[in-house]
């Protein structure tokens, strides 16, 4: 009683002090019983105080559906990769159960991602791991990047690390890249003349229209989007976001956009990972 | 009177030329320390209605994406990323509006509201949008008489 009485007082004395923005919860996502973090102390480069999840900026209803994996509709997508797991394919005629022991075998993985590869000299996200095993080890084609199959991997393969807290190394070998992509981050593009940071940093909380303004995290990625009825990979929503100032977007798994994707996932070490993610 | 009479003019002249005469390019605003614009960029007077509608549509002004205005009431979602539009003609001159329209950076440092009459000097615009601002002179004019009946 004494408790729930201290924790209203408390509410609404920070009720208070909040803005006149519009409501935004950051209880805790509990999913079939795991906790799962979605606010955490912002990594020291970052100005502000705290990070925060997606999540925490959708509406009632959409957040639901991302705490029972039976109404999580990604989940569809994640069975389909399941079988994909046991197909064999390619020159060799393996499947990843081949040499795998289980998709369980990643656990852990999606939360350092992307990271430096020292044997291939190269910065590597979850698609680069795939599509080196297709190509280099199974003799098969690589997925297309951003499309149907490659998502649903990429969400079977994230969903091993779910609630595991996100810790992306931003120095050593990758240091110049996340530092390009930080710079691509402020940068001002399109006709609208607008960098990711005008929105997801400097209006996180804030409604555009009818979108309420998230800090841009990708922890929940591979993220279901209402809108579109799909998984929705971090390089396909950088481009939307592009599309949106009306500037050209980067390629899809280039360079540019693997920076971009290394330095907006460092800005939620401390998060945890989510994928796959339930968005509008 | 004086108006029809102007434009029956810039209608004849635009079925010759490209540019609608008498118009100021976007290279060409004269805003002073302030930001401010005294000369109208087409010379014909706005229409407040068209300026409405410029205001509202998401492909154009689009400018309640950003900033909530009572007298749209009607209209749904308003955003909260600038500040609220009422009464805003009692704050700022016809001048003063006219330059936060044509190019809100020089009136506010580093905003995120867009420069809605400028066409070059984008980072990797869309290449249908190159060279093109994202307002045209008289629909400027036309939202600026729009802002200038929002007063309390
Ligand atoms: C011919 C054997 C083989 C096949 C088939 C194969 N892999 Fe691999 N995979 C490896 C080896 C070897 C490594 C590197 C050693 C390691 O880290 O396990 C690896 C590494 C990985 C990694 C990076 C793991 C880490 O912690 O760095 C991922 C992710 C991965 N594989 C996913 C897949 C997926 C998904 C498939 C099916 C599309 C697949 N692999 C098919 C052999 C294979
Ligand atoms: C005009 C404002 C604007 C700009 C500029 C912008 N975005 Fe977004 N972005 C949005 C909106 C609106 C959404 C959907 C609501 C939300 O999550 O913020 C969104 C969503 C996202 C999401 C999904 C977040 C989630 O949890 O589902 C990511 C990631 C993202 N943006 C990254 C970027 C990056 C990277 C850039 C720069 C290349 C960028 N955005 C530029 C408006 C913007
Ligand atoms: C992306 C968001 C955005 C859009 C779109 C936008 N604005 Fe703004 N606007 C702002 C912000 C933010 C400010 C406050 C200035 C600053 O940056 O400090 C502002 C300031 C203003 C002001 C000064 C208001 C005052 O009371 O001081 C006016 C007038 C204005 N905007 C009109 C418009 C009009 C008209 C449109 C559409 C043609 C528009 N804006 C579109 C963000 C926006």
């Amino acid at each position: 009683m004494r408790i729930i009485t201290l924790t209203a007082a408390v509410a609404a004395s920070l009720a208070l002090f909040a803005g006149a923005s519009s409501a935004q919860v950051t209880d805790p996502l509990v999913v079939d019983g795991q906790t799962i973090v979605t606010s955490a102390p912002a990594p020291d480069f970052l100005d502000i105080d705290e990070v925060l999840s997606g999540w925490n900026f959708r509406t009632a209803e959409t957040r639901a559906l991302q705490t029972d994996d039976f109404e999580n509709p990604a989940m569809i997508f994640v069975d389909q990769a399941l079988d994909d797991w046991d197909t064999a394919e390619g020159t060799a005629n393996k499947a990843c159960a081949d040499c795998h022991s289980g998709p369980e075998e990643f656990a852990g993985l999606r939360a350092e991602l992307p990271r430096w590869n020292d044997d291939q000299g190269a910065l590597f996200n979850m698609e680069a791991y795939i599509n080196f095993c297709r190509t280099e080890r199974m003799g098969a084609d690589s997925l297309k990047l951003a499309k149907p199959r490659m998502d649903a991997m990429v969400a079977l393969l994230s969903l091993q690390s779910r609630g595991d807290i996100i810790n992306v190394a931003i120095d050593g070998p990758v240091a110049d890249i996340w530092e390009r992509g930080r710079e691509l981050y402020y940068t001002r593009v399109g006709q609208l003349d607008m960098a990711c940071a005008n929105c997801h940093e400097d209006n996180y909380g804030n409604m555009i229209r009818a979108d309420h303004l998230s800090q841009g995290q990708i922890n929940g990625f591979p993220a279901y989007r209402l809108k579109n009825a799909k998984l929705n990979s971090t390089h396909g929503r950088f481009k939307g976001c592009m599309n949106n100032i009306r500037a050209t977007p980067f390629a899809v798994g280039g360079e540019e956009f693997t920076a971009l994707e290394l330095y907006v996932a460092s800005r939620g070490n401390g998060l945890a990972v989510e994928g796959p993610s339930v968005r509008n | 009177m004086k108006n029809s009479m102007l434009l029956a003019v810039c209608a004849s002249v635009a079925t010759f030329a490209t540019v609608q005469a008498g118009e100021v390019a976007p290279a060409d605003v004269a805003f002073d320390d302030y930001g401010a614009v005294e000369m109208s960029l087409t010379g014909v007077a706005g229409d407040a209605e068209n300026g409405a509608n410029v205001f509202k549509n998401r492909k154009l002004g689009n400018c309640l994406a950003c900033h909530a205005n009572s007298d749209m009431a009607s209209q749904l979602f308003h955003g909260e990323v600038g500040p609220v539009l009422d009464g805003v003609s009692d704050r700022w001159s016809a001048a003063e509006l006219r330059g936060i329209l044509s190019n809100s950076g020089n009136t506010f440092d580093g905003t995120i509201m867009p420069a809605f009459y400028v066409n070059d000097g984008y980072v990797r615009p869309l290449e249908k949008f190159e060279g093109k601002s994202i307002l045209t002179a008289q629909q400027v004019e036309d939202v600026l008489a729009y802002l200038q009946t929002l007063s309390e």
